[in-house]
């Protein structure tokens, strides 16, 4: 290295040095600048929105701060899974029914999304000619259609559809369906209920003690133990044992046909019916698409080489291809899964009270503190995703084929 | 091996082949193909009587909707609505209003924009198309005169024409010549402290200026049309501009931020994973109400932004997070050997992206492009919550006129625009597929 | 390097289509720029409304029109920045519009907690019902668990809230974004009751598959005084609104239309002479010509003309007069005296 640069009289210590290189043509000297020069460039840009914001507030006498959440709302809210009282309740608790709104449709959407996505997905690969060409026409149909222009289809379909509530139908003891919505009699528990809900815990635990006994005993002894079904018999049964003893503690409280609506009851409001409906049926035709591709990237030769190993066809699809497909499912579902999480922000075309439409629409409204309910909404969301994809990265490293 | 066959051991030997028989009559024809692929068995005949069921409850509808009761000519609502509702159709009638789309076509494509100066737009939208058309047919000649005319010429052509041009940029001047003084200066100074050649950074960095200068006074010149607001633009207008600018201005920021989150720099690194997960982690409705309630307090004081162009950035910000990552698989797919084979050659870092990394890894995601684009144009739906009126909020917003209103009408105008998205979206996604199929088989190990 | 002509770039292009507006002197900002640009909103019939043409058109229209008219003497001065019901106040408040006359209804905490102030009230409103006629309801009261539809951001959700709190009533709330699709879930049977300003009832009844087969409650749950808005901090430019509009009811009074403005002028009246511009000096004190109660009045008439031909008995929403009336025909339209 240091040959060239060697002095005459052969001395000094720091004589074996790299011949001497401009500064700014060292690369880890330029990366630096151009680091610093980036990181004064974005803080300054953040400090000058910053400012200009306070400064705009200010100017305008825009009241800020938090304070506003500890308010009262007064206004309605059409469904809410806590308690919500117009007269006394706060811009706090109206943050938090419209988050658990965000979360149960998302919740059901992704549960009847799935359903159908993996129906579609199959069915796109059926040998029966008219199975799988209507699924494709379903799935080009409904990707290639906006969402949002679903909704409304679906919104004003499903209110055209469904008849007046004096006209609606009855199913007697499961409920009333009309246009103000599915009204479904309620579960109320009594006294002792509660051990009903122990039993279940209990019997979830063991059953899943048991699967690990199950599972260590095969990898021990090779024998097997039909832990699924042992463990699938001890939730269904114990709990209901222990519901019939305990003297079965519920009555439901079946809706009435009232003066404009049902009363009683759980209500279920069109809002939810057309949001879930449009929000499953759009994410099944984009999960049918990847179950479609998961199972056809497992090549024929691992369930021929399973067959050859004297596996029968339900161990073959449980044991060998379904795990193999699975790996390659999972991570796009999951960012499908947050899609329709974030999608379900579109409810506020529609009146269904989630976050977007409750807290960053009406009370951001009645408040006027666009800057504080932002950037909540988006943080939240921001949360829900960040939790998300830690999980996903987590679950990926799991699964990840060890390549050598 | 001799083609003499042994005759006189064997009794008897076929020497000529049989004609092919044809198939049994039970394989063959139209029978068969309905017994193979609907009733081979007792499920799958169940499941086929099935799907025959659905399709008889939702076509022949459909169909009389769509085509049989529709009305196709008419002058207002009268034709549309039944004896009582005020019309002349029949009660019980139910039918597509054709004619409304008709009378409202126009709206549906410009929006409000004068019908004196729509020939703008259309001047606008054949360079548009006339240019992209043989940047998407991979035969077609002139590739590069081509993407010069589509980066550089077509969008500041579009500007003037759509807005009017003679848009206030005097102002600007002193400090774009301010900072292109500054420009230089740091130039000369990085050259001449890396002790290499300061003349080629220099005419660049002068190039650019100067290409900075022209736009600005084309921008500025006033060359006597019409200035139109984009308050008054609507329709497919909006929808193509949003959509377009969207991905434009996001393909840039998107390869700058794909670099960046695999680049060895911390600082940049960490910039862009924060920028890139924040905006995909937000919904875009919540993007759009940011950028149409928020920005305006960000900005100095007496600084407002176009209505339109606050949800062009809004769009732009989110779609570039979503491309970055389209651009990183494409880097990631590109085998480690590419770019040690680059450093091999001794080229530096913007060398080896220019020149080796990103042609191909941009060739490899142009799928993903068209894909992202199709998610932009189902998307710039949204901005009718923020109360611009593009394609679907045009349609929305005609709803309202009592000269049409019947209820048929609301029906009728989204059927329309599902099938309007639909062409173009799956349009797209089969163009996405050929692009794919096409490049897949040049990859092929 | 690349970076920062990106930015420049950008920031070039981002500020060549932005507009400037100042905080302090909106008059003379307007005035350079040669229109005033006014908030409305997205649609409502009679207040403001773009026709197929893009026209607009409406009661909060020609106020922006007689601001506009007051400044340069014409009425067609002006640009319209249709908003929805959350976006409004930021406009304002951003300066992105310089006066928001969308059916805004004048409360305390929106007057002193937004930076804005109202400029007067150019329509008493009140917020009422509208029901099915086939449901035969005839009061308010009969309404104890409905389902309400009424669009968000506005006061209505929260009278209607007081009102059937305070009524012990039961009901449910279907609160939408945009006017429109509470009009058409309206329509299609979700709700029992459509709930805004009855003002925008007529108006949006038109828009209704069957306007006849739905009726107006009688009873007026809340007070709603409707007026334009401007920013806090400007005085002149407050005034100057304040006085617009107080001009045109001045003009109602002192029988000054818009066809009868150059003959009045004439005149000997002293009131109608100050009005008009003839006598005295009032403009200059709101940075206008002195003519300029005449050029208003000549761009949209008095404030009866502007009734009248908007939502009058003789248009499409034929509403009443009712307490819009002058004060001398029992109405509450004061018009403090020019002097």
């Amino acid at each position: 290295m240091a040959v060239t640069d060697v002095t005459p009289n052969g001395a000094g210590g720091d004589d074996d040095q790299a011949p001497r290189v401009a500064l700014l043509n060292n690369p880890e000297i330029r990366g630096w600048i151009f680091q610093i020069v980036l990181a004064i460039l974005i803080v300054y840009l953040v400090y000058a929105g910053w400012s200009n914001m306070n400064a705009n507030l200010q100017a305008a006498g825009i009241a800020s701060g938090w304070a506003f959440l500890g308010n009262n709302a007064g206004f309605a809210i059409s469904q809410s899974l806590i308690e919500y009282s117009q007269a006394s309740s706060s811009y706090g608790r109206v943050y938090v029914i419209g988050l658990l709104n965000t979360l149960i449709i998302a919740f059901f959407g992704i549960i009847f999304a799935t359903i159908i996505g993996f129906l579609m997905g199959v069915a796109r690969l059926s040998k029966n000619w008219l199975v799988s060409r209507l699924a494709t026409v379903y799935v080009e149909a409904l990707r290639n259609i906006p969402l949002l222009l679903q909704i409304f289809i679906w919104y004003f379909g499903v209110l055209r559809l469904l008849p007046q509530p004096r006209q609606g139908f009855d199913f007697g003891f499961l409920g009333l369906l009309n246009n103000r919505g599915y009204f479904a009699p309620k579960p109320v528990w009594g006294d002792g209920a509660e051990f009903t809900l122990y039993a279940f815990i209990i019997a979830c635990i063991a059953a899943w003690a048991l699967g690990r006994w199950a599972r260590a005993r095969q990898m021990a002894t090779g024998q097997t133990f039909p832990a699924f079904w042992t463990g699938f018999g001890m939730i269904v049964f114990l709990p209901l044992a222990v519901f019939v003893i305990t003297g079965s503690p519920l009555s439901w409280d079946i809706p009435v046909m009232g003066g404009f609506r049902p009363s009683g009851g759980m209500t279920v409001i069109p809002e939810f019916i057309a949001m879930l409906v449009a929000l499953a049926m759009y994410t099944a035709a984009f999960i049918a698409e990847i179950v479609r591709a998961g199972i056809l990237a497992v090549s024929r030769g691992q369930t021929e080489a399973a067959n050859a190993l004297g596996l029968r066809s339900g161990p073959t699809l449980r044991l060998v291809v379904i795990p193999q497909a699975l790996r390659i499912i999972i991570p796009p579902l999951t960012s499908q899964y947050l899609n329709l999480t974030k999608n379900s922000s579109l409810a506020v075309a529609i009146a269904y009270p989630e976050l977007t439409s409750v807290f960053a629409g009406t009370a951001l409204n009645q408040t006027g503190q666009a800057v504080e309910i932002i950037s909540l909404t988006m943080l939240t969301y921001l949360t829900i995703s960040l939790l998300t994809s830690l999980f996903m990265n987590w679950y990926n490293s799991r699964v990840a084929l060890v390549e050598r | 091996m001799s083609d003499q066959p042994n005759t006189l051991q064997v009794a008897y030997v076929r020497r000529e082949l049989l004609n092919e028989e044809p198939a049994p009559a039970s394989s063959r024809g139209p029978v068969a193909w309905l017994r193979e692929s609907l009733f081979s068995s007792i499920p799958y005949t169940i499941l086929t009587l099935l799907c025959i069921y659905i399709l008889y409850v939702i076509i022949p509808p459909v169909v009389d909707f769509m085509v049989t009761n529709a009305v196709w000519t008419g002058s207002d609502r009268a034709v549309c609505a039944t004896e009582a509702q005020g019309g002349i159709q029949p009660n019980g009638w139910f039918g597509a209003c054709w004619a409304y789309v008709d009378a409202y076509a126009n709206q549906f494509i410009y929006g409000r924009y004068p019908d004196a100066e729509q020939w703008r737009v259309n001047i606008v939208a054949l360079l548009f198309f006339g240019g992209l058309a043989p940047l998407l047919i991979p035969a077609a000649p002139f590739k590069r005169e081509n993407m010069l005319f589509m980066v550089f010429v077509f969008p500041l052509v579009a500007v003037v024409l759509l807005t009017g041009g003679d848009i206030a940029v005097s102002h600007l001047y002193i400090p774009l010549a301010v900072l292109a003084v500054i420009a230089l200066g740091v130039v000369y100074a990085f050259a001449k402290g890396s002790e290499s050649d300061p003349l080629p950074g220099l005419k660049t960095t002068a190039a650019i200026f100067a290409g900075l200068f022209v736009m600005l006074f084309v921008l500025g010149f006033d060359f006597g049309l019409r200035h139109v607001e984009t308050e008054v633009w609507g329709g497919l207008l909006v929808t193509l501009v949003i959509a377009v600018t969207g991905i434009a201005a996001s393909l840039p920021l998107g390869i700058a931020l794909a670099l960046g989150r695999r680049s060895a720099l911390p600082i940049v690194r960490f910039f862009s994973i924060v920028f890139i997960e924040f905006w995909r982690g937000v919904p875009l409705i919540t993007v759009l109400f940011m950028s149409s309630v928020m920005l305006p307090l960000f900005l100095p004081e007496g600084v407002t932004f176009d209505k339109l162009l606050r949800a062009l950035i809004g769009v732009a910000l989110f779609s570039s997070a979503y491309m970055a990552e389209v651009v990183r698989g494409g880097l990631q797919a590109l085998p480690k050997g590419q770019y040690e084979g680059a450093m091999a050659l001794g080229l530096n870092w913007t060398q080896m992206m220019r020149m080796i990394i990103l042609p191909q890894a941009l060739k490899l995601v142009i799928p993903g492009i068209v894909n992202t684009f199709i998610g932009l144009f189902k998307d710039t739906t949204l901005v009718l919550i923020i109360g611009l009126f593009d394609f679907l909020g045009q349609i929305q917003s005609s709803f309202s006129d009592p000269a049409w209103s019947s209820p048929v009408q609301s029906l009728t105008g989204y059927f329309f625009a599902a099938i309007v998205y639909f062409i173009f979206c799956f349009g797209m996604s089969r163009y996405s597929m050929y692009m794919e199929r096409r490049l897949d088989t040049g990859h092929k190990r | 390097m690349k970076k920062l002509i990106l930015t420049s770039a950008l920031g070039a292009a981002a500020v060549a289509f932005a507009g400037s507006a100042a905080f302090a002197a909106t008059l003379d900002d307007v005035k350079a720029k040669g229109f005033v640009q006014c908030g409305v909103s997205q649609g409502l019939p009679g207040f403001s409304n773009p026709d197929a043409d893009g026209n607009w058109s409406g009661l909060d229209v020609d106020l922006c029109r007689g601001v506009a008219a007051a400044i340069f003497g014409d009425g067609e001065a002006v640009k319209f920045t249709p908003l929805s019901a959350k976006e409004r106040f930021t406009a304002l408040q951003s300066g992105e519009i310089d006066v928001l006359s969308r059916n805004t209804t004048w409360t305390m905490s929106r007057d002193t907690q937004l930076g804005l102030n109202f400029a007067g009230v150019n329509y008493y409103d009140g917020q009422g019902f509208m029901v099915r006629t086939s449901m035969n309801i005839n009061s308010a009261l009969e309404l104890s668990g409905a389902s309400v539809c009424t669009n968000t951001g506005t006061t209505t959700e929260l009278n209607v809230a007081d009102y059937f709190r305070a009524n012990n009533m039961e009901y449910e709330l279907v609160a939408f974004e945009k006017a429109d699709e509470v009009v058409a879930a309206y329509d299609a049977g979700r709700c029992d009751v459509y709930t805004t300003d009855q003002s925008g009832l007529y108006a949006q009844r038109l828009k209704l598959t069957d306007p006849g087969e739905h009726k107006v409650l009688p009873e007026i749950i809340s007070k709603e005084p409707l007026g334009p808005v401007v920013r806090q901090g400007d005085d002149q430019w407050f005034n100057l609104v304040k006085w617009v509009h107080i001009a045109t009811v001045n003009a109602e009074e002192l029988g000054v239309t818009q066809a009868n403005v150059d003959e009045m002028m004439a005149g000997d009246n002293p009131s109608v002479k100050r009005l008009l511009g003839s006598e005295g000096e009032f403009g200059s004190a709101i940075g206008l010509e002195n003519d300029w109660g005449a050029n208003v009045i000549k761009a949209v008439g008095n404030y009866g003309e502007i009734f009248d031909r908007n939502v009058g008995p003789d248009t499409p929403l034929g509403i009443a007069r009712g307490v819009n009336a002058l004060w001398s025909k029992g109405g509450l339209m004061y018009g403090p005296p020019i002097r």
